[in-house]
């Protein structure tokens, strides 16, 4: 056991922190693709504060593969109030496979501008009869004249109001099993035939959407891997999913300001904080995300040393994170009391409404990104070797 | 950075493991938890040869001087195989008092003999925690009064370490005049607890011990994380028994591992039990090297692995269906010792305030 990351990284963690230092009152403003977000996207990556180990040509740091090093750089970031990278699933998804999987001319096109936020992504997997069951996907794709055309309907794509690009899983293949049927294709939004509607969710927010497609037309080069690959194509990429959505380091941040909220509420002018039951219950959780901050430092470890096994370490991190996450939110709203289901901007609103935001927004992590019940399902067959679903007749 | 076991603690681990599996088989555990002392002493004596009890000595004083991380996972291993032998108390915590209060003299007469496995220390140190029924111990003239419970490791042991309220600890040799000791029968038969009531028993301070609280809290820390660490051993048993156990036995035409609801069992026991083995690692870790750590991870280890362990133990009791329930299959075995780790010093509930205290939240 070494928690030290060695005397070299201190000389980095210097650098880092002076870079942060310097730059904490920095602000960023504007949506998304605003030139405020790119420029303040580019100086990242011109320090190798972000896209780090990308190589140079396709816009990255080029920097090499330093595990230890992008730790530095979050644990730096994350304890101050610098504005972070911009993520997004062109980022944390689109931009792996691509280097994992795309062609030279691919990678030259949409990696760099994905980086730099001028590209903005949606991910077009999920339709209405094709949720849990994926591979089961309806959407169509025909080539004609060296043009894909495709007929169908997406449902649940988040930020499909903003993006100029969709990588999108269609059936070009209707004729073999469902799993070889699919490819994974590249879909720039303003193509004619694509109508959005967004899809109010229960936050009351509209970040996802309804996506039709009719007689999408679209070059035969935009699809990732060859006909057929897609489903492959796609899994490279929602491993990458799975491991971003609930960061254990995040939750403790928000542990900290749980703890803070107990501490300024009252009721009948005793701390809440100090009334045994809830103190009881966030040590429960305080337990909890510790043990999770364990976990998370077996699965560093064990990729800066690749002798060393975590497999399941890592399946249980998208379960476990996101129950644990929902839970936190939901004591704040219990600390709060009637106070905790204010919203909007209602009189007497603490920090801005966002504990009930994210107790909401994290129950649809629960079903986004493969629901925790089908990751119990993976945990069950990938890890502990259990047996697959029997097939059931005619399905 | 690495984060994880060395090459020597997993074979340290691999070796007391396969120990108990060739000489602790489930006969023969019932056969001791029945009253067999012969094959309990056997599998005692054989698991100090393979160290346990020279680990947390220090070299000087002919131990292998050990760190807690070594201790933990000799603790896990134990867990796992559920062994009828003692260990927290006397080859844990009872070298550890001594390491870090005790007197030369106290050291050198001791010490080696622990390494030995000459000696066994049982330690009483609950009343320090949280005394129930008004016990606890006095100490005046050089002699203490009262009574400690639940001591560790007590039974046949050749002295005691024990605490009174304020945290001092004191040395008492079972041969001293003034004590009686009755066992108490827990539901875990495979480890003893007794309590002992004392008049006027000719003591000695551990000085160590006198003017602070800091030897006791590292001792029961260091407690604390065997505890833990067993826990998680014997969890680790019973899901691995419930995978099995699922992958084999059959239910209307299909085998039981393939219904959904007994897969998320297993899957949750997993994505629950997982990060406990990393967290009790932790701890350990910071018992020795972060000391501004090491007690807030030790209480929250000790309370995070009871619940989890709590919880698996009722799940993989019911993956087994009616055989779970019986005597036969033994999984109660597991069943219990995780029972009683999840009450020796302190509950979860107890833990946890002593966390959110040591965090200030009282201020
Ligand atoms: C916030 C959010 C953002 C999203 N963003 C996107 C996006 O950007 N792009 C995209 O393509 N999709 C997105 N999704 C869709 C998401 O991937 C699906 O909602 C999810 O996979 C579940 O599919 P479904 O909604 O059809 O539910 P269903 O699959 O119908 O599931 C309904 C219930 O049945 C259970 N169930 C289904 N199959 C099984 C099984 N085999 N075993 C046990 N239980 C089962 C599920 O766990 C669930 O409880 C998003 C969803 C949410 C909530």
């Amino acid at each position: 056991m070494d928690l030290n990351y060695g005397p070299e990284y201190d000389d980095f963690r210097t650098e880092v922190k002076a870079f942060v230092k310097a730059n904490e009152d920095i602000k960023v403003t504007g949506p998304m693709r605003s030139e405020s977000r790119i420029n303040w996207q580019q100086t990242l990556i011109d320090h190798g504060y972000f896209a780090r180990s990308i190589p140079k040509e396709y816009g990255g740091y080029g920097g090499d593969m330093d595990i230890i090093k992008l730790r530095i750089i979050a644990e730096e970031f994350a304890k101050s109030p610098i504005p972070k990278p911009m993520g997004g699933q062109g980022i944390q998804m689109l931009v792996p496979t691509l280097l994992e999987l795309g062609t030279e001319e691919q990678k030259k096109e949409y990696i760099k501008p994905t980086l730099r936020g001028e590209i903005i992504w949606c991910q077009g997997y999920s339709e209405p009869n094709s949720g849990s069951d994926l591979a089961s996907l309806q959407t169509k794709g025909e080539l004609i004249n060296d043009e894909w055309v495709i007929n169908g309907q997406k449902i649940w794509t988040s930020t499909a109001q903003l993006a100029q690009m969709c990588f999108c899983l269609v059936r070009t293949e209707p004729d073999a099993p469902k799993h070889q049927g699919i490819s994974y294709l590249l879909i720039p939004m303003d193509t004619p035939g694509i109508d959005r509607r967004p899809i109010k969710q229960m936050t009351g927010d509209s970040d996802f959407n309804e996506l039709f497609l009719t007689d999408v037309k679209i070059p035969a080069t935009n699809i990732v891997g060859k006909r057929g690959e897609g489903w492959k194509v796609a899994n490279a990429t929602l491993g990458h999913e799975r491991g971003s959505l609930a960061d254990p380091n995040v939750t403790l941040n928000r542990l900290n300001s749980l703890i803070e909220l107990m501490k300024s509420e009252t009721i009948d002018g005793q701390r809440v904080i100090d009334k045994p039951a809830f103190r009881d219950r966030l040590l429960s959780i305080q337990g909890r995300v510790l043990a999770q901050q364990s976990n998370a430092l077996r699965i560093l470890s064990s990729q800066i040393n690749p002798e060393q096994e975590a497999t399941l370490s890592k399946f249980i991190v998208k379960l476990q994170g996101t129950e644990l996450r929902h839970e936190l939110e939901g004591l704040a709203i219990d600390v709060m009391g009637e106070m905790g289901t204010l919203y909007e901007q209602s009189p007497h609103l603490r920090d801005g409404g966002i504990w009930q935001m994210h107790y909401m927004y994290y129950l649809g992590l629960i079903i986004g990104g493969g629901t925790n019940q089908i990751q119990k399902n993976i945990i069950s067959e990938r890890a502990l070797g259990m047996p697959k679903e029997p097939k059931v007749q005619g399905a | 950075m690495y984060f994880g076991l060395s090459e020597e603690q997993k074979s340290l681990e691999d070796n007391i493991k396969k120990y108990l599996d060739d000489n602790a088989s489930i006969e023969i555990i019932r056969s001791v938890v029945e009253g067999d002392l012969d094959k309990a002493n056997e599998i005692h004596r054989g698991l100090v040869d393979l160290g346990i009890s020279s680990l947390m000595v220090p070299e000087e004083y002919g131990g292998l001087g050990l760190d807690m991380l070594f201790a933990t996972v000799v603790a896990g291993a134990l867990g796992y195989g559920t062994a009828p032998c003692p260990y927290a108390g006397a080859y844990v915590m009872a070298p550890l008092a001594l390491s870090i209060a005790g007197s030369d003299k106290q050291k050198e007469e001791w010490l080696p003999k622990i390494a030995g496995g000459e000696a066994l220390i049982g330690v009483g140190i609950s009343e320090y925690i949280g005394a129930r029924e008004n016990a606890g111990i006095e100490f005046s003239n050089d002699s203490v009064s009262g009574r400690c419970l639940f001591v560790i490791d007590g039974i046949n042991a050749d002295a005691f370490i024990v605490s009174n309220k304020s945290g001092e600890l004191f040395l008492i040799p079972s041969d001293s005049s003034g004590i009686e000791i009755v066992e108490l029968t827990t539901v875990d038969k495979t480890r003893t607890s007794i309590e002992i009531i004392f008049k006027n028993a000719k003591a000695e301070v551990l000085p160590g011990s006198s003017d602070n609280k800091s030897a006791a809290d590292k001792v029961v820390d260091a407690g604390r994380l065997m505890l833990s660490a067993d826990t998680v051993g014997a969890a680790q048993v019973m899901l691995d028994k419930s995978v099995a156990y699922a992958l084999e036995r059959k239910q209307f035409g299909r085998l039981i591992g393939s219904f959904q609801a007994v897969k998320h069992m297993c899957a949750e026991m997993a994505a629950e039990l997982e990060p406990c083995h990393s967290m009790v690692w932790h701890a350990a870790h910071c018992l020795d090297n972060v000391p501004e750590e090491s007690r807030l991870m030790a209480c929250h280890t000790k309370a995070h692995v009871s619940e989890v362990g709590k919880q698996i133990s009722k799940t993989a009791t019911e993956v087994h269906g009616g055989m779970g329930f019986t005597d036969e299959l033994g999984l109660h075995y597991w069943f219990k010792r995780i029972g009683l780790n999840r009450q020796l010093l302190g509950s979860p509930e107890l833990i946890r305030e002593e966390a959110a205290k040591l965090q200030g939240f009282d201020q």
